[in-house]
This record gives structure tokens, C-alpha cells and sequence, in this order.
């Protein structure tokens, strides 16, 4: 989106739109009722005991925090600066998340024991799984996206059936056609390699498509020139078209990556010990179910957090070079 | 290619009876043109005549319907093993010159005789550097297409043919796509190209190139071949109808 130039008065700036937030926030508050939560207790000296406050409890609770909140928006809309904006948001509402999991009362020492193991084995597997299955779906989907343009009839028809059949069954599914499915014919196969196959050939068909489409946006002009000079086709997809198409691939290819990094939960149900598996089984001896999987929830964050932070470096490097 | 080696008086290209479709539109019809070696040719004609379809059909870019095409007697057809051979002898420059944009001007040049004619780097390097110096622009040599002028380009585009050493040269239309201003450096390469005794077939408007170098000037309409004469003659006295209509447009301005 481009911003225009000429921006309408802030919404926050209108009294009549601040007082219907306002309300709109009340009514939430009064619904959900606070008077027994931490504020509650806060705000003790004027209720009374929140527990015997009845409505008037409720009320008052609802009323300060609609208050602040509407204050909070102001103040928000205050910041000079986009950038300031967008930090304080941020922070704000990762407070809100951090409480809203302190409430769990989770225990705290059985998360610290666990975490090591989890990041050593669990995000290890996780990492190499993912990489491993995005480098062989990479080399499928050049195949694929070569069979799907070609003019050959066979190589079209074993390409399209290869794609229509990987994107239309559930992944989750996927894995245990393969895992259980592979004995079935005489291979008894590890988990580790089922699932990393189950990975590269249902993202290798998603991807086929994204080569695809790269490999026809290059101009036509390309082609001609190339024959023109006598080049064969193997040589002219080499040498030519793929040297230009690969820049528009990449970038799209990391988003599959990052997507393949959390649909690699799913190879857990054949018993890979990646992050997923781990958050379902530490816990399970001594119920302390939410540690590991909130646990297990903001590791898997943290790992896209930072995948999409290097994706966005690498489509800024390629639209540079894009542009020379 | 031996047959040319016995008897270099025969045509270079012989195109006899040629149609092309596209669909149910017949693109070129009959087609007749035998072109001697050294021999320097412009077509001309309104846009949609056909005039590229035929050239692109010499170096079967385009696939004929009907009819036949030899290129240094070399028949072409659908199954033909070596395609690559002919195309590597028919050098051709484009009105959108078709450069590879992801290597240098250098690479542009060396990238032919070194992939397919397997030349040592060294050895296309030299001959690369020697066509970017007759197009004038050695010093440009490192340089990407895209931070060329268009005129540059398309003089880039004319040496990275050269390089493949030729037999024929094909121009389907080098000056249409560039600025006004651009267009004279261009042409003097070409010019310059045509003295230098290469075979080529150009399909241009520009009429003043035509006088100055071609030895036949060809006027194409609704994919035939309408009239074929020497400039002189050709210009100052068409035959028939078309051509006249056709040239008081373009000679107006």
C-alpha cells in the first residue's frame, strides 16, 4: 500500500469516536467482569472485597480499566513516530501475553530443567528436518516445473498427477501413508526418513507451482535470443532462465521454509523426536502438559521470528539486485 | 554447408514456395527469395505485412507450414538434428535486442562461441573484445545491458552475433525500439557491417539505410512478396500500387 500524501484527522481525535470506545470497552468490561482479577484486589480500597462488591465492584473495575484503556490509545496516537508506535504496541501487548500465561501458574523449574533438552534435541531436529526436506522439494520442484511447461505429453501428465495428488491430501496424512505404507511393500523405513520424504514431496508440489510461475515470467525475448545463438534447450534453461528466475524463487521459497519449519510438527505423530513431540511427551509423566507446550509455542516463535527476519533481508538484497 | 564450399556463387538462403499460418491466418504466402552470398537486403512493408514472420522463419524461429527454406543448403524442417549448427551460422538482432541481463556485456559476447561452438575462454574473450571495439564500445565492456543506453545495447547486441562469425545476418527491425537520437549510432554499425562484405537481411523503415547499402530492397504486403528492386530504381519509380501509397507515407516525413 502507497500512503497518501493527504491524511484524513485522526478518529482519535474526535471526542464523539473516543466516548463510543469508550463505552465499547466498558460494555466488554462489565461482560467479562474484572472485579475478581488482579485489579480487583487493586482497587480494593474503593469496592470493598471484590468478592462481595456486586455490581457496584464490577462497575468500577469496568469503568478504570475502559479508562485506561481509551487513555492508553491516546497516548499511543501521541508517538511522533511510526517506528514508536509500532514498539510500543508491541511490548504492550507481549506484557498482556506474558500475564495472561503467568495466570496459568505454570511451574516455572520444571520448564528450566526441560528447556535444554528441548532446544538440543528438539529444535535441532526440527532445523534439520526442515532443511533437508526444503533442499530435495528445491530439486523436485525445478523437475516438476520443467515437466509441467514441457511439451511432452508424458512428462506433463506424471508432473500434473505428482502436484494434484501431493496438494490435495493432508500432510498429516501424508506422513502416515508413508511411514505405514512403505513396510506395506517389503522397505520397513525410520521415522526420521519418512518424514523428511512425506516434507519434500508435498512441499516440492507446492513449490513445482512457484517455479513454474517464476520460470514463465521470464520474457519470452530470452528464449528467442538464446536459440537465435544456437543454444540447445537443456543449455538455455541452465545458462539462461534459470540464472534469472532462480532471484524471483528465492523469496517465496523462504516463506515455504518457514511454513515447512512448523508443518514439521506433524512428523511427531510417527515419533520423530523433533520440538512438537517433545512438548507432548516431557510433560506427560508429571501432567505439566501447559509448561511444555507453551514452552514448546514460544520456541517455535522465536525460530520463524528469526527466519523472517533473514527472508526479509534476502527479498531486499534481491529486489536491489533486481533493480541494477 | 560442404555444398557452399563447392559452389560459393549459389544462394545462401533459397526460400521456394514458402507459406505460414498462424491458425487459420495465413501469415506469408508463396513466398519465393534466393539471397546471394555478400548479398545486402532490406525488407519493408506496413506493419502486419509479414516481413518478420519471414525472417524469423530463415532462422526457424518460426516453423513453415508449406514450402521449403535451405540455409547454406541445409534444408529446414521439423525433425532436423541440427538446428543449433544453422542457428549458430544466422546471426539475428532483435528490436528488443535480447540481451541476458544477468551477465556482463562481455559474458553477452563470449557466452555463444564458448557454449556452443566449446572456443577456448581466452581465445572468445579476444574475439569478443574485437567486436565490442568495431561496435565502438570496448570500454563497456563489464558493464550489465541494464546500465546501457538502448542504442548501446542493441550495438552490444549486433557484436554478440558477430562473435558467433556468421554466415548471415538478420535484423528484424534494430531501430524501432529506440530513442530517436539513438538511432544513428545504430545504423552506423550497420553501415559499417554492410561494407565489410556480410551477408544480410534487415527488415527496417528506415528508408535512407536502404538506399545507402541495400542491393535489393523488398516490399512485402499481406505476407507476399509484392516487389523486389535495386534501390535506385525502387524508390524513384515503384510499380505497382501499394508500393507507391506505401512510400508517399513514409517518405512524407
Amino acid at each position: 500500500m502507497i500512503q497518501d500524501t493527504v491524511t484524513e484527522e485522526l478518529l482519535l481525535r474526535k471526542p464523539r469516536f473516543v466516548f463510543i470506545i469508550f463505552a465499547l470497552a466498558c460494555i466488554g468490561f462489565i461482560i467479562i467482569d474484572p472485579s475478581q482479577s488482579a485489579v480487583g484486589h487493586f482497587l480494593a480500597p474503593v469496592i470493598g472485597d471484590p468478592a462481595e462488591s456486586g455490581f457496584h465492584g464490577r462497575f468500577v473495575t469496568s469503568f478504570t480499566l475502559a479508562l485506561l484503556f481509551v487513555l492508553n490509545l491516546i497516548a499511543i496516537s501521541l508517538l511522533p513516530a511510526f517506528r514508536y508506535q509500532v514498539i510500543v504496541v508491541w511490548i504492550e501487548l507481549a506484557v498482556l501475553f506474558l500475564a495472561f500465561f503467568y495466570s496459568f501458574d505454570l511451574s516455572f523449574t520444571f520448564i528450566r530443567s526441560k528447556i535444554g533438552f528441548m532446544i538440543t534435541q528438539g529444535i535441532f531436529t526440527t532445523l534439520y528436518v526442515s532443511a533437508i526436506s526444503i533442499a530435495i522439494a528445491f530439486v523436485i520442484a525445478i523437475i516438476g516445473a520443467v515437466a509441467k511447461l514441457s511439451s511432452n505429453g508424458f512428462a506433463f501428465a506424471i508432473a500434473s498427477f505428482y502436484t494434484s495428488f501431493f496438494r490435495g491430501l493432508p500432510l498429516l496424512m501424508q506422513v502416515y501413508l508413508i511411514y505405514l505404507g512403505f513396510p506395506q511393500l517389503g522397505f520397513v523405513i525410520d521415522a526420521v526418513p519418512a518424514g523428511i520424504i512425506a516434507l519434500s514431496l508435498c512441499y516440492g508440489a507446492y513449490m513445482t507451482e512457484i517455479f513454474r510461475a517464476g520460470i514463465m515470467s521470464i520474457d519470452e525475448g530470452q528464449w528467442e535470443g538464446s536459440r537465435a545463438l544456437g543454444f540447445k534447450f537443456g543449455l538455455t534453461m541452465r545458462k539462461i532462465i534459470l540464472p534469472q528466475s532462480i532471484p524471483l524463487i528465492i523469496p517465496p521459497t523462504g516463506n515455504q521454509f518457514i511454513a515447512m519449519l512448523k508443518d514439521s510438527s506433524l512428523v511427531s505423530v510417527i515419533g520423530v523426536w523433533e520440538l512438537m513431540f517433545l512438548a507432548r511427551t516431557l510433560g506427560n509423566k508429571t501432567f505439566n502438559h501447559m509448561e511444555m507446550l507453551i514452552t514448546a509455542a514460544m520456541l517455535y516463535w522465536m525460530m520463524t521470528m528469526v527466519l523472517e527476519l533473514i527472508q526479509s533481508r534476502i527479498e531486499r538484497k534481491y529486489r536491489k539486485k533486481q533493480k541494477r | 554447408m560442404s555444398d557452399n564450399d563447392q559452389n560459393p556463387a549459389g544462394p545462401i538462403i533459397s526460400i521456394h514456395g514458402m507459406d505460414k499460418f498462424f491458425g487459420d491466418f495465413q501469415a506469408l504466402a508463396d513466398i519465393d527469395l534466393d539471397v546471394g552470398v555478400g548479398e545486402r537486403i532490406v525488407i519493408c512493408g506496413p506493419s502486419g505485412s509479414g516481413k518478420s514472420t519471414l525472417i524469423r522463419c530463415i532462422n526457424r524461429l518460426e516453423a513453415h507450414d508449406s514450402g521449403s527454406i535451405h540455409v547454406d543448403g541445409v534444408e529446414l524442417h521439423q525433425h532436423m538434428k541440427d538446428i543449433d549448427v544453422v542457428r549458430s551460422q544466422v546471426g539475428m538482432v532483435f528490436q528488443h535486442f535480447n540481451l541476458f541481463p544477468h551477465l556482463t556485456v562481455l559474458e553477452n559476447c563470449t557466452a555463444g562461441p564458448m557454449w556452443v561452438a566449446k572456443v577456448p575462454a581466452r581465445e572468445a574473450h579476444e574475439t569478443a573484445m574485437k567486436y565490442l571495439t568495431r561496435v565502438n564500445i570496448p570500454e563497456q565492456a563489464n558493464k550489465y545491458p541494464t546500465q546501457l543506453s538502448g542504442g548501446q545495447q542493441q550495438r552490444v547486441a549486433i557484436a554478440r552475433a558477430l562473435c558467433m562469425k556468421p554466415k548471415v545476418m538478420l535484423f528484424d527491425e534494430p531501430t524501432s525500439a529506440l530513442d530517436p537520437e539513438m538511432v544513428a549510432e545504430v545504423l552506423d554499425t550497420m553501415i559499417d557491417l554492410a561494407e565489410s562484405g556480410m551477408t544480410m537481411i534487415c527488415v527496417t523503415h528506415e528508408m535512407g539505410f536502404a538506399k545507402q547499402v541495400a542491393d535489393r530492397v523488398i516490399f512485402m504486403d499481406e505476407g507476399r512478396i509484392v516487389e523486389t528492386n535495386k534501390p535506385i530504381p525502387f524508390f524513384e519509380n515503384p510499380q505497382s500500387e501499394r508500393t507507391k501509397k506505401f512510400l508517399a507515407q513514409v517518405l512524407v516525413h
